[in-house]
């Protein structure tokens, strides 16, 4: 079983964000685990305007495609490029070097504890 | 006091026998026809590339055997599938299909010839219930029987470059010549891992390869014994996931993506398989099941045709877009995307899709509607991939 962050919000579509500015986002382990190996990362570019529960990228398996939510709305700052450019790192360690981008946040979405969003991802 | 009527039980989810070696090898299982079955164990491409490179260990129990045996089994089976499985040689196996009465595909199939008496016919775990009810009836009248031994036999592969010696090191030596030079295609009873099995030279994954059918409780042992001697040469377990890719890869059709039965074998390619010239013992032209309809498609233009394509971008289509003409936003639809991936092997994104015979010609430059952005695709000749 996953282990959940404590210091992380989620979000229901399985993103995880670290509030502190400027809020990081990525997606959880349970995401990366359901995907399978991760091979293409479509992410928001930089200074785009994003909308929470708004569709801002994509995550692409062998096996399947997820979209990207952001569980916030601001103006993104940073994207993760060695993510990109090597998006495996996104299943080995999806809490830390695979994270996927940095919001300057005007205002949050619904974001849900670690309790809350382990009770739905290991429903 | 009266007895209460017992309720009809819930379909049950099946468990392949070797369901405690994937749970031991800490395998993502996924329900598959009704089946529990690996789709991955430490991961997809890991996987897929072992296939590639080296050896890749399958539970494939989840497929159906179906054995008709007796006198009028080969006749019985001509009149049954569109193949002349009468003509199959004992110890060779043939790919066919089952069609309906209006040539529509009811599944896609392989089928051994055991005997002069006896065929396995083997088909997707998906379509067990519908052939095995389908055969029940057109054996009617003919001097054959049909039994189902889906539950009690276990379907092992070991599928790459490697799987020749992983095989064959484990063979009983009196059999180890015959099990090397096995033809593709060709099966033959050998001890392989001190277990009596069926071992044939077939696979869908479009490398060189041995599917073994064995009784289910000899499985696990059998199992382990390959994953031990396999190991070493860089033999892997290998889930539904990688399957998956390996047969896109390798131009395979998935029956539930190619085929269906609205589908005619001609449509996805496969009018080779339809053999309209096939006689009955009196030399007569045979009415098999489907032969009408698959006469006149035979001899008409296709509506449609099974292409391949390749994306020059990164975002694959899945299966159920629409192929589009250009990357116009007006461009009119020309096809459905029925597979695709991200080709682990060629790194580009590609797919299968029916298409109108206009557009269908390879090189022709089209587009895929990749969850509303237009990505450009290029017809090319199946399959993709081949190995070397």
């Amino acid at each position: 079983m996953s282990d959940f962050p404590s210091t992380l919000q989620y979000t229901a579509e399985h993103e995880w964000i670290d509030s502190a500015e400027p809020a990081t986002v990525g997606i959880t382990q349970t995401a990366a685990d359901a995907l399978g190996d991760i091979v293409y990362l479509e992410l928001p570019t930089v200074g785009s305007e994003v909308a929470a529960g708004a569709v801002v990228g994509e995550v692409e398996s062998t096996k399947s495609v997820s979209e990207l939510f952001s569980p916030v709305s601001g103006t993104v700052v940073e994207v993760n490029q060695s993510a990109v450019d090597e998006p495996s790192v996104v299943n080995s360690d999806p809490y830390g070097a695979g994270w996927l981008f940095k919001v300057d946040v005007t205002s949050a979405g619904t974001l849900l504890s670690t309790d809350e969003y382990a009770a739905l991802a290991t429903d | 006091m009266t007895e209460t009527p017992t309720p009809t039980p819930a379909p049950e989810v099946v468990l392949s026998p070797l369901h405690d070696e994937h749970v031991a090898l800490g395998a993502t299982m996924t329900p598959f026809a009704g089946w529990q079955m690996p789709l991955r164990y430490a991961g997809d491409l890991a996987e897929h590339q072992a296939v590639r490179t080296a050896a890749g260990l399958f539970d494939l129990s989840h497929m159906g055997e179906l054995h008709v045996d007796g006198p009028g089994a080969g006749a019985a089976l001509d009149h049954a599938l569109v193949g002349n499985l009468s003509a199959l040689a004992i110890g060779r196996a043939r790919y066919t299909m089952i069609v309906q009465p209006d040539g529509g595909i009811l599944d896609d199939l392989i089928v051994y010839r055991l005997g002069d008496e006896a065929y396995l016919v083997v088909a997707n775990a998906s379509n067990v219930a519908v052939v095995r009810d389908a055969l029940a009836v057109r054996l009617e009248g003919f001097d054959a029987s049909l039994t189902d031994r889906s539950l009690e036999t276990a379907l092992i592969a070991v599928q790459g470059p490697r799987a020749a010696e992983i095989v064959t090191g484990l063979t009983d030596p009196a059999h180890v010549d015959a099990v090397r030079d096995v033809r593709y295609y060709a099966g033959m009873p050998a001890t392989v891992g001190g277990v009596e099995a069926l071992v044939a030279r077939t696979g869908y994954t479009g490398e060189d390869g041995f599917e073994l059918f064995v009784p289910a409780d000899a499985a696990p042992g059998l199992w382990r014994d390959l994953l031990a001697a396999g190991t070493p040469l860089g033999l892997v377990p290998a889930g539904l996931s990688a399957r998956d890719s390996l047969r896109l890869e390798a131009g395979m059709p998935l029956y539930g993506n190619e085929l269906d039965t609205t589908t005619a074998p001609h449509d996805a390619g496969l009018g080779r398989v339809v053999k309209l010239d096939k006689t009955g013992p009196d030399g007569e032209p045979l009415p098999f099941v489907g032969r009408e309809a698959l006469a006149a498609r035979a001899h008409a233009t296709p509506s449609r045709v099974l292409v391949g394509l390749v994306g020059s971008g990164r975002r694959a289509a899945r299966h159920g877009y629409e192929v589009v003409a250009s990357t116009a936003a007006d461009a009119v639809t020309v096809g459905r995307v029925t597979s695709g991936a991200p080709s682990p092997t060629l790194g580009t994104p590609i797919a299968m899709a029916y298409v109108t015979p206009e557009v269908s010609a390879v090189g022709t430059e089209l587009a895929v509607d990749v969850r509303g952005r237009r990505e450009p695709v290029r017809v090319v000749a199946l399959p993709f991939y081949t190995r070397a």
